[in-house]
């Protein structure tokens, strides 16, 4: 018993990797099996597609996480979503208001409504479930008021690229997209340096070193992961803005749940509250705080969406909150709050991103790939609970 | 007389640990047989074997139970056999009626419909013997712990009971329920139970058991008889070595008052109407030690908290003064500030975070301290933590351990260790050695006299007298939430303390 004891830091080590591999696994698996269709799966194309398509689910995980981190849920941020993406487009369309007004402006809206949404669960301790269940059913019949049961669009080109648009070739290269190795090339490096400094601070502190063949073999897969990709949309049209957007954001993130002390109150609140306030933590206002930031990630991904389709729908955003759930879940976060990783939810997400690419392309009805991926959460969280109970 | 029950060379082994190694017990009919161990030294293990939570097979040995060899697959077939094992954590449901507990799983019912009549007149006739004066119909989460207590064990007589296994059985009640349950089974001794009690206790198990045995890290040590048992003797058996001081030596030195609290008087959270503390005043001196006794429920815990950051009740009154000035402390981080500090009596459910390792548990009331504008310095916090993992001894591999799997003692040392990390001039600690085995015991109260040398003052709520009496320079007594008297060191004894408690009873009567 004191062996396992010894090793559970080691163990939630091995579950991150256990992740990547299953990543890997699936994108490996999706190739072979539309390899054997005659098809690509990693071209230029795909790739590029999975961001654009999966950025939304993404970011509302991210901040999915830290509400479900500090023991809550929130349901409606598919209907938030929709209804921050048609309030964009009717400050765009009916209003004709430049971008750069637009985007500020309906991250506030989204802001605002986390606000009220936190307000009753943080300061009346209304269940969160009850109140976002509220917000799911009342912000989508205020999307069909907004739209007048109509799409509004199209956008000015500006808007557009929130979503489409790419990063612009500095370099003046072209083909290759200079910009955009130079970049590669620096997150790989980044990749390694950071690897090495944190191997180096175990270490320091005596915590049990992770064997080195199993760290070298993740950074290479990482790095040449990294280069493949990097390789493939340099010779495409370069960065995506959705990319860009969702790496700064993922890094931010990372950064404020493991480094910062408001980040490690969170967690303290998520795994006991009771504890955490006898230490002299406002739970409150951190659970206040993490329903704001997730009013403006949905707003966020609301704009994204919108952006990509060019149009604001009355249905758009449903289902949104299930998907970023489940990568959360998929992710390693633990239904009861108190922990929970960014960096496994980014690989939750995109394992839910690839599967649902390759099924399309393999032309997989959608009916079977509901079931699929309802297979692939559970088979998830019940390797998580196998693990812990062993 | 042949044994009841008789165990013999038992082992039990889990991956990467021997918990039981030959482990031998044997239990005379109508006896009360105590066994005593420190935490982890596997007397439960040894009681899961015996009522088949670890079924036949998965452990060495023989068991022999009333002459033949017991080979349990489950619960279910040792308590056919009359083994009944009551645990600490009291296993009824709060919603259901006294009743419907005492037959759960268990029903008087012919094909599957109850028959309520004759449940409610058996449940009648089974309160009156454990001395129950309540009605079947009651719903238990009406009931106190003790109540509770005396249901379970009025569930085991339910089941024509043969062997009653009782673990720690008095750990949650207070002095007057404990005594009432020891007076129980010495009834059910008369009436001719063979009872096994599991105890930290040493007064209550040289009052009730008729024999000892002491188990220490997966052995058992020895068995002694009524007239043998002192303990001293169980004790040294326990720890496996001499303690003659239970208490480290120290020389009280304090100096000018530190903190003052006067006229404090604070209200239930929910019943606005009800006063829980009374006027309540008192005082520590620097480097002092100083007790509050009292028996459980008298609002102790009441009065640390809503001193420390106004955490419990409503509607507070009075003043509170840090070196002769008055200090607000109506918010916890104001509290810290002021220089105070709470360990909780409750480590697992206010204290810890237990899924988080123990660095992070160490720096959570103070991050600001490990952080530079928000951002935590991860080595500076390793640091810290390492200093004090050092310095309390708290036993672990590292402090990147999760709390959760350390040993109560180890646990309350990382308690101790966060609040020493906001640097407090007063420490409040309640009940600060409850659950924690003799050895670890000595090693907290040896961190307390430290820190009363180092010129910290320490409140410290208990609700065992020798301790009090061991470890404090001057000591309050409480009692239905006011201060009913305050003894000196050399005046005091379990005996002054009680006459104290007894009489502030009848002035509030």
């Amino acid at each position: 018993m004191a062996q396992d004891k010894k090793s559970s830091a080691l163990g939630d080590r091995l579950r991150e990797n256990g992740m990547l591999l299953a990543l890997v696994a699936i994108v490996v698996l999706f190739s072979a099996l539309l390899g054997y269709q005659g098809k690509t799966f990693l071209q230029p194309q795909n790739i590029t597609n999975i961001f654009l398509q999966n950025g939304h689910v993404i970011i509302l995980a991210l901040g999915m996480l830290l509400v479900i981190v500090a023991g809550h849920i929130d349901l409606s941020v598919g209907s938030v979503a929709a209804f921050t993406g048609a309030v964009a487009a009717y400050l765009t369309v009916n209003l004709g208001l430049p971008f750069y007004v637009v985007i500020p402006l309906t991250l506030l809206v989204g802001g605002c409504i986390g606000a009220v949404q936190g307000y009753w669960v943080a300061f009346w301790r209304i269940p969160s479930f009850i109140v976002t269940l509220a917000g799911m059913m009342v912000f989508r019949g205020a999307t069909m008021w907004m739209l007048g049961g109509q799409n509004i669009g199209p956008f000015p080109k500006e808007f557009q690229a929130i979503s489409s648009g790419f990063l612009p070739d500095l370099t003046g290269i072209g083909q290759p997209h200079g910009l955009t190795v130079i970049l590669v090339l620096l997150a790989i490096g980044a990749q390694f340096w950071l690897g090495f400094r944190a191997r180096a601070r175990d270490a320091e502190f005596g915590m049990e070193a992770e064997p080195m063949a199993l760290f070298m073999g993740r950074t290479l897969l990482i790095a040449a992961a990294t280069a493949f990709v990097g390789y493939q949309l340099a010779y495409l049209k370069g960065l995506p803005n959705v990319l860009v957007v969702l790496i700064v954001l993922t890094v931010l993130y990372a950064f404020f749940t493991e480094n910062t002390t408001m980040g490690r109150r969170i967690y303290a609140v998520g795994g006991n509250e009771k504890a955490a306030k006898l230490s002299g933590i406002n739970s409150d206002r951190l659970v206040f705080a993490c329903f704001v930031n997730m009013g403006v990630l949905a707003a966020l991904a609301g704009m994204m969406v919108t952006a990509r389709l060019n149009s604001a729908t009355p249905k758009a955003g449903t289902g949104f909150e299930l998907d970023a759930i489940a990568s959360v879940f998929i992710g390693g976060a633990s239904m009861t709050g108190g922990s929970g990783k960014i960096v496994g939810v980014v690989i939750g997400a995109l394992i839910m991103g690839v599967m649902n690419m390759g099924m399309s392309i393999m032309g997989i009805g959608i009916d079977y790939q509901q079931m699929i991926k309802g297979l692939v959460l559970l088979a998830a969280v019940i390797f998580d609970v196998y693990n812990k109970a062993k | 007389m042949t044994a009841l029950l008789e165990m013999r060379g038992i082992s039990k082994v889990f991956p990467g640990v021997r918990a039981l190694d030959n482990v031998s017990l044997s239990v005379e009919p109508g006896e009360i047989h105590a066994i005593c161990g420190e935490n982890g030294a596997g007397k439960s293990t040894l009681m899961k074997v015996l009522s088949g939570v670890y079924p036949f097979g998965s452990y060495e040995g023989d068991i022999i139970y009333d002459g033949e060899t017991l080979a349990c697959r489950n619960i279910r077939d040792s308590e056919a056999r009359g083994i009944i094992i009551i645990h600490q954590e009291l296993a009824l449901v709060p919603l259901l009626s006294i009743a419907e507990n005492l037959f759960l799983g268990n029903e008087v019912a012919k094909n599957g419909v109850i028959n309520w009549g004759e449940a409610y007149q058996r449940t009648g006739e089974l309160l009156k013997k454990v001395g129950l004066n309540e009605l079947p119909t009651t719903k238990v989460e009406k009931l106190g712990v003790g109540k509770q207590q005396l249901i379970e064990i009025a569930k085991a007589l339910a089941k024509d009971v043969r062997l009653l296994i009782l673990d720690e059985p008095t750990a949650a009640l207070q002095e007057n329920d404990s005594q009432k349950l020891l007076d129980l089974m010495l009834e059910l001794k008369a009436q001719g139970v063979t009872q096994i009690i599991i105890s930290h206790k040493l007064n209550e198990i040289s009052r009730v058991a008729d024999r000892i045995t002491v188990i220490r890290d997966g052995a058992s040590v020895s068995t002694m008889d009524k007239h043998e048992i002192t303990e001293d003797r169980i004790i040294r058996d326990m720890v496996g070595r001499d303690m003659a001081h239970r208490y480290p030596e120290r020389t009280p030195n304090p100096g000018p008052v530190l903190m003052e609290v006067a006229g404090w008087n604070v209200w239930h959270p929910e019943q606005g109407e009800r006063q829980i503390i009374k006027d309540v005043s008192f005082n520590v001196k620097k480097g002092e030690i100083v007790g509050i006794a009292g028996l459980m429920g008298t609002g102790r815990t009441e009065l640390a908290m809503s001193i420390f950051g106004k955490s419990y009740g409503q509607g507070h009154k009075g003043s509170i003064k840090m070196h002769g000035a008055e200090v607000d402390v109506s918010t916890v981080p104001k509290a810290v500030k002021a220089g105070i500090a709470y360990v909780t009596e409750d480590r697992k459910g206010l204290g810890l975070v237990l899924e988080e390792p123990i660095v992070k548990n160490i720096t959570l009331a103070n991050l600001a301290g490990v952080a530079m504008k928000g951002v935590l310095d991860k080595r500076r916090e390793t640091k810290v933590a390492e200093g004090y993992r050092k310095q309390l001894a708290i036993r672990t591999p590292g402090v990147q351990q999760k709390v959760v799997n350390l040993s109560g003692g180890n646990q309350q040392k990382v308690v101790l260790s966060k609040w020493l990390f906001t640097e407090p001039e007063v420490l409040i600690l309640d009940e600060p050695t409850r659950g924690i085995d003799v050895g670890a015991k000595f090693e907290i109260y040896t961190i307390m006299k430290e820190l009363a040398e180092q010129g910290r003052s320490i409140v410290m709520i208990s609700s065992e007298m020798p301790e009090l009496l061991g470890m404090c320079d001057r000591i309050y007594v409480m009692n239905e939430g006011r201060i009913v008297g305050e003894l000196d060191r050399s005046e005091a004894s379990q005996e002054k303390i009680m006459a104290l408690i007894l009489k502030g009873e009848g002035k509030a009567a």
